[in-house]
């Protein structure tokens, strides 16, 4: 019994297990799904890796940023502009031709290397949010401000991208990609080799993630969500820390974008809107702020109650995410993964008044209080 | 003694309302530094233009008779060696108590070194040796959120005496606290100031008495009377408008 209870015990301080769990579902799930639905399921995890990042910003910093649609639709572009480019060989895009552009912009040309879109799929992100982030937080623009700030930003640009339709391709976006790197598209392997490239490329950033909120850095940054005065006060620059994370938090929603546009085979301006931004923040709330699984769990479920609500009640859907949302913050204000936590806690403060009360083990000096 | 600390002629206004008058004093090396006066002196705004939290309209605050405080940003004054502590509790709840004071030992806090560099065993020691001083070793592993009142002020004194500052401002740092708390605070005080100089604004006089070196009485912004807590007491001034009147 006392065997029991302390291998028990250890399973449950062992944090890593559900992380672990999620990731040998993930990668075993298309044994259990359908083409269609892999494909569905590739496209929630781009949104995970999105919301890992919205995690770092809003769950450990404490900044509420409702504008990282812009973010996720700047890294989509970019690597939407190389698959068209790949489409068309090279040649002017066919909504350009469509809107009167008779020569390729300048700055499309570079994308038809594969590579440099990539790597422009997380820089552009990140250089934006650099120059907006420095300019906020250096001047002490925080909470509720920030964050309608950040809904400007989508606005903006929204408009900016419905309006330069020969460069964008306007409302309709960019679509009708035909292969990537040299695989098309349409046929099943690829599908499923985006979508164990989609995992790799989540678990990649968690462990980046788990990274930053492990070393000194990351407490930092707790430090500031919980005291900014005092954080300031101990010789710490917040407007720096912040405009890092936000550059972190916008380069990893820039590779959800480049992550899912192949996937999914559309980017387009409604994807940056204020909606789609304010649903990101909700997957995070509901998966649980504050820790990096809930993240990731929040966002593939919340998609998939989402599709799953919307084929049944077509019409109605969107009131389902709005009761889920609001259930979660009225009962769980922690989220899946923070109300998992506290029944943990429980079990742990249960097993040790058992352990002390039948004189069983070492007294849990921790319990003491 | 030499002087840590030179303020001279500190005017500071809000609004066209001074809250600090052509205050002139000094806080020497190695002192417990008192600030009393009755609410609405100008003590805790003297000790906000110290640590840069607000600008002064004049004067300056000269640092070891070299820089002017008033012209810096508050991280750059904390990293010259001046510590603050807010009146309010104010520690990272959501880190351990070791991870509170990790944040406040290191030297090097830019992004790059919080994100590689870990800790020399010499901090790691001092963290140890701190959080003896303080009495929270044993708790080190779990949050602030478990803490008393008195012992959220000490954790926050022990941030400050890691960050081995030249000089720390404490406000009002036995507000709250019962008598038991206070005494161990005093001895917590004589113990700093073995290794660095100390401004404390309190209203507890018994507090004062027990601890104060220099005492420094502010009236409306401006300086009423200066001296060991023996000489001020006596003052007929300092009597009537603080200390008779409930200043006890």
């Amino acid at each position: 019994m006392t065997q029991f209870i302390s291998k028990l015990r250890t399973g449950i301080a062992h944090k890593n297990t559900a992380v672990i769990i999620t990731f040998v579902l993930l990668s075993i799930m298309p044994l259990f799904l359908s083409d269609f639905r892999t494909n569905l399921l590739g496209k929630f995890v781009a949104y995970a890796i999105l919301a890992l990042g919205i995690d770092l910003i809003w769950g450990y910093t404490g900044i509420l940023s409702l504008g990282h649609g812009v973010y996720f639709g700047l890294g989509a572009y970019c690597m939407a502009m190389y698959l068209k480019l790949e489409a068309s060989g090279g040649k002017l895009p066919d909504f350009m031709s469509w809107s009167g552009q008779e020569t390729m912009p300048w700055f499309w040309k570079p994308f038809e290397a594969a590579p440099f879109a990539i790597l422009m799929s997380l820089l552009l992100p990140a250089l934006l949010a650099l120059v907006i982030g420095y300019l906020t937080f250096k001047n002490r623009i925080r909470g509720v401000y920030f964050s309608i700030l950040t809904q400007a930003l989508s606005i903006i640009f929204v408009v900016l991208f419905v309006g330069q339709q020969a460069y964008t391709g306007g409302t309709n976006g960019i679509t009708n990609f035909k292969s990537i790197f040299g695989f098309s598209l349409s046929d099943t392997s690829t599908k499923l080799g985006l979508f164990y490239v989609s995992v790799s490329m989540l678990l990649l950033a968690y462990l980046f993630c788990n990274f930053i909120i492990k070393s000194r850095a990351g407490k930092v940054l707790v430090a500031i969500r919980d005291g900014e005065n005092r954080a300031r006060f101990s010789g710490y620059n917040p407007a720096v820390y912040k405009t890092f994370v936000y550059c972190i938090s916008a380069a990893l929603a820039g590779l959800a974008g480049a992550v899912f546009v192949p996937q999914v085979g559309i980017i387009s301006p409604a994807e940056m809107g204020i909606v789609p931004s304010v649903e990101m923040v909700i997957w995070v709330a509901i998966g649980g702020r504050g820790t990096l699984v809930g993240a990731i769990i929040g966002a593939i479920l919340v998609n998939s109650l989402k599709s799953g609500i919307s084929e049944s009640f077509p019409s109605i859907w969107s009131y389902f995410i709005g009761i889920a949302f609001i259930v979660v913050v009225m009962f769980m204000p922690l989220g899946l993964a923070g109300s998992i936590t506290q029944v943990k806690q429980k079990i742990k403060q249960v097993l040790a008044w058992k352990e002390r009360k039948y004189g069983e083990g070492i007294p849990d000096t921790s319990e003491t209080l | 003694m030499e002087s840590i600390l030179n303020i001279n002629q500190l005017t500071i206004s809000f609004d066209g309302f001074k809250a600090v008058r052509n205050l002139n004093t000094s806080v020497k090396t190695g002192d417990i530094h008192f600030f009393i006066g009755p609410n609405g002196a100008g003590k805790t705004t003297l000790l906000d233009a110290i640590c840069g939290r607000i600008k002064p309209a004049e004067g300056s605050i000269i640092f070891k008779g070299g820089v002017d405080v008033t012209k810096m940003s508050e991280h750059q004054i904390v990293e010259l060696g001046i510590g603050r502590k807010f009146q309010v509790p104010s520690v990272f709840m959501g880190i351990t108590i070791h991870e509170n004071m990790e944040l406040a030992a290191t030297k090097k806090r830019s992004i790059y070194s919080s994100l590689f560099s870990k800790l020399s065993g010499e901090q790691l020691e001092r963290i140890e040796s701190v959080l003896n001083t303080i009495g929270l070793y044993e708790k080190r592993y779990r949050t602030p959120a478990a803490l008393s009142h008195g012992e959220k002020q000490w954790l926050e004194i022990g941030m400050l005496l890691v960050q081995q500052p030249e000089i720390m401002l404490l406000d009002e740092p036995v507000a709250g606290m019962g008598r038991k708390e206070t005494e161990k605070t005093g001895e917590l005080l004589k113990e700093i100031s073995k290794e660095c100089s100390v401004v404390v604004v309190e209203h507890d006089m018994e507090f004062v008495r027990e601890c104060a070196g220099t005492v420094t009485v502010l009236h409306e912004g401006m300086l009423l009377d200066e001296g060991n807590m023996a000489d001020v007491q006596k003052n007929p001034k300092v009597i009537e408008v603080y200390l008779g009147r409930g200043g006890e």
